[in-house]
């Protein structure tokens, strides 16, 4: 298709997804209201309630909605490609992705059959009444989950992604130009360093950062205090692109929480509210079993955290709401998942007895609460923080846990990592691949959490300020290859896989800014 | 947009089996080979004015596009052409981007014109030795369609003009208010049904109730 042909296409998608929103009636009103203004000509109308609506900063907030639209859209695709095409293009990765997700659905069903626990339960009203008063301190409660276990872990998902082959793939060469050193053996796309360089150019030398320039030993006016202003500034225009355009050089603690939710484009109107307060009712409506494994997996990950057990209630009022949010079944238009499917009992086959389960289609797995806890140190109101989440999650967090071809795809991440490392590193890369210790064995675990729970905080959040920034995942790989070279030395002194595991054991003294950008822009080529 | 690709139907054509081209030997060599010709002929007698082509990708990372064109008119014998040269399919032919996509190569492309094509000839270039076999699928011709002039309106429609009645309605509304609320009232209807929003209501449950049965496996 040509340029314009997209451009049109896109425009009306866009016009058609944002049509009949809570936006869309809001700016009507508001034009209909303004037509008691006395700048408002009769001769001029359309030109003056426009004017109107851009200075009372209506334009504004739609051109967020649209922006946000750009981020949630399909990349332009041909007319006759299928649906599955656009969820997933390579025929390969779709049947791989289905297959282990029936693995997924087979063990949530023998874990229901075997522990006798339903998939979903309507609690009867003394249960409802007693989870309501005690919607605030969910973590006091002890509930014996010794039964349960989690779904899977990440360690069963890399074995999934290393025995993936293209069976057009030739490997017949053994050792070759292209070998493959390491477990990946799925010859996708990946940016090196080069390439990286020009995409991630914010991030040079000598370009000021959060993370670097706003150290103690740094005097502010030669960044921090100029950068600050700048920050207030996008804060008050309200404007999500130039959020996003910052965020790349990092955001300040005390602005973070307001450029994050323009970037995520997430309000906190009375609508949001409501739509929050419908989820809560779900959740005291009916138990479910994946409120089981998320209990589990709050109480194994999260609570054992320095730094996040304090969250665990949030985590609780967060996790178990997004289980029964429907509107996040709206990203599998995208994403090479399926959500899994049931029928009501006794109505096996009748397609209007169907339903999701869970309603959001998202089985959570062993760490999936350190996808939401950071964003705890943000946001103190719930269905702020939720909305946060929400939009993290299906613009990003749910690609790290699907088989796809994606660029910010957790394959794509593992194959940029280990290359980065064969490429710059090689030394490094055989010595370990030599004492068997796979890089991407030790890396992986990292990555598919997007660091959360590995490294310190404020750390952590200037990661994420990258993530959001260019709007990819990369920079994750990025810091991952980052760490093995900063560690090199003690690594190659190495010779078993459990030492290399404990040089790499803890992270939470690293900074990431330095080491990223050393990577990137002080690495030989 | 290409409309026409919807609404038209391909022109019933012959994919020939592909051709892979070997240096040499074809039995003894053992490499690869990295070209590729797939043609597509159209019925005897019957030559086509192309609007586009369209087909599926298997790794190919390059196609160029020859047609065998006869024109009626002259007398002479058909000639070959070469409509798209190496038109790139797979961005990095060793990786796989584009590897499996779908494509069309339109008319507004093609360095000739379409038109009383006879024949076509898909060349593919695979240069890569990472990949087993490559091909293109589902190779569909569209047809060239003209678009029918505007008919006119005939003549005796104009000549109709409107009589203006006041009928005698007495006791009822008067009949320029009650049309024009209706009108308001359709007005607001159109309205309603244009803001229909693709936003869910958000329920999961079947009126009321979410007891299932167990996952579905299919």
């Amino acid at each position: 298709m040509d340029r314009d042909t997209e451009l049109s296409l896109t425009i009306a998608q866009i016009v058609q997804r944002l049509r009949g929103t809570h936006l869309h009636s809001q700016i009507e009103r508001q034009a209909k209201e303004c037509l008691h203004q006395p700048e408002i000509k009769l001769e001029s109308l359309k030109e003056d309630v426009r004017c109107f609506l851009r200075t009372s900063g209506w334009e504004r907030k739609l051109q967020n909605a649209v922006y946000r639209e750009l981020h949630i859209q399909l990349p332009p695709s041909h007319p006759t490609a299928p649906l599955e095409h656009l969820k997933e293009p390579l025929a390969y990765m779709r049947k791989a992705q289905a297959s282990w997700e029936k693995r997924i659905l087979k063990s949530l069903n023998s874990m229901s059959t075997e522990l006798g626990v339903p998939l979903a339960r309507m609690r009867p009203a003394e249960e409802q009444k007693e989870l309501t008063n005690k919607w605030n301190e969910m973590g006091t409660d002890e509930p014996d989950l010794s039964r349960f276990r989690p779904v899977y872990a990440p360690k069963d998902f890399l074995e999934v992604l290393i025995s993936l082959r293209n069976p057009n793939h030739d490997v017949s060469e053994d050792v070759g130009a292209r070998s493959h050193w390491g477990l990946i053996q799925v010859p996708l796309n990946v940016r090196d360093i080069p390439q990286l360089r020009q995409a991630y150019s914010e991030l040079n030398l000598t370009t000021g950062q959060l993370g670097i320039d706003d150290h103690a030993h740094i005097h502010p006016d030669l960044f921090e205090s100029e950068y600050v202003q700048i920050g207030k500034k996008v804060v008050v225009e309200q404007d999500s692109a130039a959020a996003q355009q910052y965020s790349r050089q990092g955001c300040p603690t005390g602005l973070r929480a307001d450029l994050w939710a323009l970037i995520l484009n997430s309000t906190n109107q009375p609508q949001d509210v409501m739509h929050y307060e419908q989820l809560k009712a779900g959740v005291i409506q009916h138990d479910l079993l994946v409120d089981n494994l998320i209990y589990k997996d709050v109480k194994l990950t999260a609570s054992n955290d320095d730094y996040y057990f304090v969250f665990e209630d949030f985590l609780y009022q967060v996790l178990l709401c997004f289980s029964r949010d429907t509107a996040v079944l709206e990203h599998f238009r995208y994403n090479s998942a399926t959500p899994p499917k049931s029928y009501i009992q006794g109505k096996v086959g009748d397609e209007e007895c169907a339903v999701v389960y869970p309603p959001n289609g998202v089985i959570p797995f062993h760490g999936f609460s350190m996808y939401v806890a950071p964003l705890c140190f943000l946001y103190n109101e719930p269905s702020r923080l939720y909305s946060a989440f929400r939009e993290m999650y299906i613009r990003y967090f749910f690609r790290l846990h699907s088989i796809s071809s994606s660029p910010s795809g957790i394959l794509s991440l593992c194959l940029q990592f280990e290359r980065l490392l064969q490429t710059y590193l090689p030394q490094l890369f055989y010595h370990l691949r030599q004492i068997g210790a796979q890089p991407l064995r030790i890396a992986f675990k990292w990555m598919v959490r997007a660091f959360s729970g590995y490294l310190s905080t404020d750390q952590l959040l200037l990661l994420w300020d990258r993530i959001l920034g260019y709007d990819s995942l990369e920079v994750v790989a990025v810091l991952a290859a980052a760490v093995f070279a900063f560690r090199a030395e003690n690594l190659m002194e190495v010779t078993s896989l459990a030492s290399a595991e404990a040089v790499l054991a803890d992270l939470s003294t690293l900074k990431v800014m330095p080491l990223i950008q050393i990577f990137l822009f002080a690495t030989a080529i | 947009m290409s409309d026409n690709s919807e609404d038209t139907k391909p022109v019933a054509c012959t994919v020939k089996p592909p051709v892979y081209l070997q240096i040499g030997d074809a039995k003894t060599d053992s490499v690869h080979s990295g070209v590729c010709v797939v043609d597509a002929s159209l019925p005897f007698g019957k030559p086509v004015n192309i609007e586009e082509i369209t087909f599926k990708n298997y790794y190919t990372a390059y196609v160029t596009v020859r047609l065998l064109r006869r024109n009626p008119a002259q007398d002479a014998p058909a000639k070959w052409s070469t409509a798209v040269r190496d038109l790139p399919l797979m961005e990095n032919p060793h990786t796989e981007r584009g590897s499996q996509d779908y494509y069309s190569v339109h008319r507004a492309q093609m360095q000739v014109e379409p038109d009383h094509v006879v024949c076509v000839r898909l060349i593919l270039r695979q240069p890569s030795s990472a990949w087993l076999t490559f091909s293109l699928d589902e190779i569909k011709i569209f047809p060239h369609v003209e678009l029918d002039p505007e008919k006119e309106v005939s003549d005796w429609l104009s000549d109709l003009t409107l009589v203006d009645q006041h009928p005698d309605v007495e006791g009822l509304p008067d009949p320029q208010t009650v049309s024009s609320s209706i009108q308001q009232m359709w007005a607001l209807t159109e309205v309603m049904q244009t803001n229909q929003t693709t936003a869910s209501i958000g329920r999961f449950d079947v009126d009321g109730c979410y007891d299932i049965n167990l996952l579905s496996l299919t």
